[in-house]
């Protein structure tokens, strides 16, 4: 297929990713191609994948097969320096995994310091800067320990940013958080995704996903079944089992 | 002489005490520098060998974990006295001191490397894959994102370890060191008279009980505050 010379290159180019673990395949040769300014939602059971697929795209878990290209990187050639690749891929965990001998501002000046090699002035301008931007202005010199689940996964968020990513990976974002604290995180990723950054999501947030995504993937047994505009995924299934699993959902 | 003058005169002997206190104290001073050159090389080697088998390369580990088994294993006099009677044998004389410093400080770092191993694999995955998806290397993560948390729940039994072994030292008097228990033997033969051994308890406290004390401290100063 010719490709035009004007037509942009996705950001995120994963193909035919294969991932097994001993006996078990849990990545079939999984495509995966995102645009800039795109926000791709994977849904799917549980045990089908998604985390392991978007752990491959920073290369946290390290593919059998396939290629990864992100912003133009071939993230797994062995000539690629991982380190500096990674700094263009935020990723944001379901765990939120902040550092919890650090504050909320140390937290985020870390890779600014040492991976960016910002000035000790300027990474910390930058982190009050993100951390405000999720409405953390007030709690940067909390520990983790002194937040609530909510405050953490956004300074966790602001971590990410704080280092101007191409592409941001969320992995459950909101499912360790009790439901009160749900909607500030989301509002966090509205605004972002408003902001032009380009975004992979796992999550079972249905009414984000319906409301934000730009494109709906559905995995299940290490396959993506089915991928499309929210309103065809959700209004109009095309596999039966994408539609056993949004009923499933909806009954939620 | 009564029973109790007889005590007195045997165990609280204040002219013999006055005689020999300089020897004693003597001996104090080495217990002091022997118990630091062990804390701090054994504490060192430890932690090394920890960063060195977090690397998880297979063969080594191997090495690390026979190595520090093996002198966990081990009671610390008999490895004082292999290394004072053995290795001449080999040609390479160690002083009584070097070889009581050279056998506490492999139990020491034997034990600590457990210690210190445990703390880093107590870290929770997730620290090192939010890390490393900053593009913080894995030295950098482990310096300032693991190692810190790993340390501060190590503090406790790292410090009743190097209280444990600091003890220790008084197994140099079998190879000849003059540390407290080495020096009131000594003064005990001399005077005939067991009241320097007294004193050499008393040498003891005076230098432990504000060791127990420090480490204490230290485990309730970095106890996890929640
Ligand atoms: N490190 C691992 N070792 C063995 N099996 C794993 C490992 N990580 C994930 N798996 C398995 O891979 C499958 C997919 O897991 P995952 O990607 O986490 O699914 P999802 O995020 O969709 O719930 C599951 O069956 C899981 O048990
Ligand atoms: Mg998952």
């Amino acid at each position: 297929m010719p490709v035009s010379a004007d037509a942009p290159r996705p950001i995120v180019d994963a193909r035919g990713l294969w991932k097994r673990y001993g006996a078990l395949t849990v990545l079939h040769g999984v495509d995966l191609s995102v645009a800039e300014r795109e926000l791709v939602f994977i849904i799917g059971p549980s045990g089908s994948g998604k985390s392991t697929l978007l752990r491959c795209l920073n290369r946290l878990e390290e593919p059998d097969d396939g290629s990864i290209h992100v912003d133009g990187i071939e993230l797994l050639s062995p000539k690629t320096d991982i380190n500096a690749a990674r700094r263009r891929i935020g990723m944001v965990f379901q765990s939120f995994n902040l550092y919890p001998h650090m504050t909320a501002r140390q937290n985020v000046m870390l890779a600014l310091r040492k991976v960016l090699g910002k000035s000790r002035d300027e990474a910390d301008s930058i982190a009050a800067a993100a951390l405000h931007r999720v409405g953390l202005g007030e709690r940067m010199d909390h520990h983790p320990a002194q937040l609530s689940g909510g405050q953490q996964q956004r300074v966790a968020i602001a971590r990410a940013i704080a280092l101007e990513p191409r592409v941001m990976l969320f992995d459950e974002p909101t499912s360790a958080l009790d439901p009160e604290l749900v909607g500030g995180v989301l509002n966090v990723m509205r605004e972002l995704r408003e902001s032009g950054m380009t975004m992979v999501v796992v999550s079972h947030e249905m009414a984000f996903a319906r409301a934000a995504a730009d494109r709906v993937v559905f995995m299940a047994d290490g396959q993506k079944l089915e991928e499309g505009p929210p309103a065809q995924i959700f209004g109009d299934p095309q596999h039966e089992r994408t539609r056993a699993f949004i009923r499933q959902i909806d009954r939620h | 002489m009564s029973g109790l003058e007889n005590f007195l005169f045997s165990f609280f002997n204040l002219k013999v005490m006055a005689t020999y206190l300089p020897l004693v104290a003597q001996g104090l001073a080495l217990t002091v520098l022997l118990a630091l050159l062990i804390v701090v090389a054994g504490l060192a080697l430890g932690l090394a060998l920890a960063v060195l088998r977090s690397f998880g390369i297979r063969p080594l580990n191997w090495l690390i974990i026979f190595t520090v088994d093996l002198f966990r294993a081990l009671p610390p006099l008999v490895i004082i006295v292999l290394l004072f009677f053995g290795l001449p044998t080999l040609g390479i004389g160690l002083s009584g001191f070097a070889a009581t410093w050279l056998s506490l400080t492999l139990v020491l770092m034997a034990f600590s490397e457990e210690i210190y191993w445990a703390g880093i694999t107590a870290v929770p995955k997730g620290q090192w894959e939010a890390a490393r998806s900053t593009g913080l290397s894995f030295l950098q993560t482990l310096r300032m994102v693991v190692l810190p948390q790993a340390l501060r729940i190590t503090i406790p039994p790292l410090t009743n370890r190097t209280i444990a072994i600091t003890k220790g030292t008084a197994l140099g008097s079998v190879v000849g060191v003059a540390e407290i228990l080495g020096a009131s033997q000594s003064a005990m033969s001399f005077s005939a008279n067991p009241s320097a051994l007294t004193l050499g308890a008393i040498a003891y406290l005076v230098l432990f009980i504000p060791v127990v004390a420090l480490g204490r401290w230290i485990e309730t100063r970095f106890a996890w505050k929640r």
